[in-house]
């Protein structure tokens, strides 16, 4: 036995040795003390319900109170309305005297910023991945890793005024935007945090292939990286599938580095060079300046309750891949 | 898994030509690849610590780090780190106990196919998953909002005492926001410890719950205390759940009960990103305040690095 087995062993021994008996009876307060862990687990449960309930309780006046459906309604917030006498058109502008509440700008924006946030940080982080867990030896790996969860600490707010001050510079001297703050800077700082999540996600995977799979396929006489590129990756590919699913969601959600390198005009195009305002961004921004219970901050809740949805189903969707995958290929 | 390494002496003859000339390239083009990628990471970490010490190196002092702010383009950050660290130990008091109870309950108490265990399991995936406004929405509604009220009328006659932004509120917001990252390193560390020592435990008459506090938890203490610091860090970083908890840019005196409202470093960073009226004489202050606030989330996060690489290499030695 090794020597803390011994020490823990022993000092359990001396307090189970000071009754008379070999073995006594569990003390009546162990019972109580175990039912109390168990109810604390129970508030785990209690938060996600409680969340779900209280955004969607601030959000439901939408539906049924006639003061907020005088200013909008779920119809309203989706289709294009003839704002003002206009044209049929989408508009976000909750401050105007007339208030809009088209939230296509800002579904819009929110995509804009997050497919680009993927688009640069899957490859990278996928590349990586394979890179760190089939070919860096191991004082490199025992490196990388370590970095990359230090990246994955750096706080939001930090990537958002670097993006603001430092990419910004270099996008223009490459790009020339016609706005600087725009939804490739934000895409491009939102890597920055999306990155560490497939990479660790992707990184799992790759190591969980298992063993036989490479042996049998040198064994066939295939190369060091045509097994990797052939047998490994694609063996992994749930995984990693399931990595991108869950930084899509993630982009999706986060506020800070899109509130500060956005741009936060709620426009309504397909230009990535220019400002965009994503859902987060408006949540975070506008909050601040509501009255509690009027439209606008109801509409708010909306936005919150349709992102907390949305969420829901990406990491319902993840979750689905990896079992699926794992049924297929047989419990592996 | 292994990183692969081949063995030329014994690799049998080719079946396949499994790619041949245009193979070799391939596999160059993988490696290059692959490692530039993984170049790409450390080159961004790399380049985000200069920028903010350059930049900030010169503002941080213990001048900067004591005396509050004098409008947004002088002064220092005293409150802000006092606000910080306030917040940070009320939400590690309400995360701390909960989630390691909770770690425990799913790693040493629950049964594998327990359907509470399962449900256990699935929310806290979820909360895992809740983007963190949504945590400042549920901090408005339900804290502040329900709770806050709740106790307003019971105990003030309706006297707006605890319903509004207050240190209580952010905290507890932030406690559920981490609590997924205590449950997950604790439960971690207590499935490494290894199981002789529990059967160990249990064969000299110990009973079940004398196991796991005097056995098994004490040699867990270092993946918990990775996932309390990890949870610190976050709570010094995320700004979004306290934009409207609790969270203020300038107020004149700090926080000394619940429900004051407080300064927070990652806060005071986003009102001079976005609200400075004078952007170039801002950035001296607004680098210093980047660079105190990376410091510390950095110096946290590295020290749980740490600890997790020691206490992972302690116990395959033990094993």
């Amino acid at each position: 036995m090794s020597t803390f087995t011994q020490v823990g062993a022993t000092s359990v021994a001396r307090k189970a040795g000071r009754s008379a008996s070999f073995r006594r009876k569990s003390p009546a307060w162990h019972g109580v003390a175990e039912w109390g862990i168990r109810a604390t687990a129970l508030l785990a449960i209690a938060a996600i319900v409680l969340i779900f309930v209280f955004i969607l309780k601030e959000a439901l006046p939408i539906l049924f109170d006639t003061h907020v459906r005088g200013e909008v309604s779920l119809a309203k917030m989706w289709l294009p309305q003839a704002w003002e006498g206009g044209p049929a058109r989408f508009s976000w502008q909750p401050a105007s005297e007339v208030p809009k509440y088209s939230l296509m700008p800002l579904v819009v924006g929110s995509l804009k910023v997050t497919i680009v946030a993927l688009v640069i940080s899957a490859p990278i982080a996928i590349l990586a991945a394979i890179y760190t867990a089939s070919i860096a030896p191991r004082r490199v790996r025992e490196v990388l890793k370590p970095v990359v969860e230090l990246l994955a600490g750096v706080p939001s707010v930090v990537l958002g005024v670097f993006a603001l001050i430092v990419v910004g510079t270099w996008l223009q001297k490459l790009f020339g935007f016609e706005h600087r703050l725009n939804a490739v800077l934000a895409g491009c700082a939102l890597s920055m945090t999306i990155v560490p999540l497939i990479f660790t996600i992707a990184e799992d995977a790759i190591t969980a292939v298992p063993r036989d799979y490479v042996d049998a396929s040198l064994a066939l006489g295939a190369t060091k990286m045509h097994t990797i590129l052939r047998v490994v990756v694609p063996a992994a590919i749930p995984g990693i599938a399931a990595g991108i699913v869950l930084g899509f969601g993630r982009a999706i959600g986060e506020t800070m580095i899109v509130v500060i390198a956005s741009g936060n005009a709620a426009l309504l195009d397909a230009t990535l060079g220019h400002s965009t305002r994503t859902i987060t961004a408006t949540i975070a921004q506008e909050m601040g300046e509501t009255v509690h219970g009027s439209p606008h901050y109801v509409v708010l809740f909306v936005l919150g309750a349709t992102l907390l949805a949305f969420t829901f189903v990406t990491n319902l969707g993840a979750q689905r891949i990896v079992e699926h995958f794992r049924k297929k290929r047989g419990g592996t | 898994m292994q990183p692969i390494r081949e063995e030329r002496a014994s690799r049998p003859p080719r079946l396949q030509g499994g790619g041949g000339g245009a193979g070799r390239a391939g596999d160059t083009v993988l490696l290059v690849a692959s490692a530039a990628a993984a170049g790409i990471i450390v080159l961004m970490l790399v380049v985000i610590l200069a920028d903010a010490l350059i930049h900030g190196a010169g503002t941080v002092t213990w001048a900067f780090l004591t005396k509050p702010p004098s409008g947004a383009m002088a002064g220092g950050v005293g409150p802000a780190i006092f606000g910080t660290a306030a917040l940070t130990i009320v939400m590690t008091i309400a995360v701390v106990p909960v989630g390691v109870l909770t770690a425990i309950y799913l790693s040493e108490y629950a049964s594998p196919s327990s359907t509470l265990a399962r449900i256990v399991r699935l929310a806290v995936a979820n909360l895992a998953g809740v983007p963190s406004i949504v945590f400042g929405l549920f901090g408005l509604g339900f804290f502040i909002q329900a709770v806050g009220r709740g106790i307003d009328r019971l105990a003030f006659g309706g006297q707006v005492t605890y319903g509004q932004p207050a240190l209580v509120w952010a905290a507890l917001t932030l406690s559920i926001l981490t609590m997924p990252v205590v449950i997950v390193a604790t439960e971690e560390a207590l499935r490494a410890v290894p199981r002789s020592l529990r059967d160990a435990s249990l064969a000299l008459g110990a009973t079940k719950f004398q196991t796991t506090f005097n056995v098994v938890v004490p040699q867990a203490l270092g993946g918990i205390l990775t996932g309390g610091i990890l949870a610190v860090s976050r709570g010094a970083g995320e700004v979004a759940p306290i934009l409207f908890t609790g969270a203020a840019f300038f107020l004149p005196e700090l926080p000394t009960n619940l429900n004051d409202q407080f300064m927070h470093l990652g806060y005071h960073v986003y009102v001079l990103a976005t609200q400075s009226p004078d952007v170039d004489r801002t950035k001296p202050i607004l680098y210093g305040s980047v660079l105190v606030l990376l410091g510390l989330t950095f110096a946290l996060n590295f020290v749980a690095v740490l600890i997790r690489a020691r206490t992972r290499k302690g116990l395959a030695a033990r094993a």
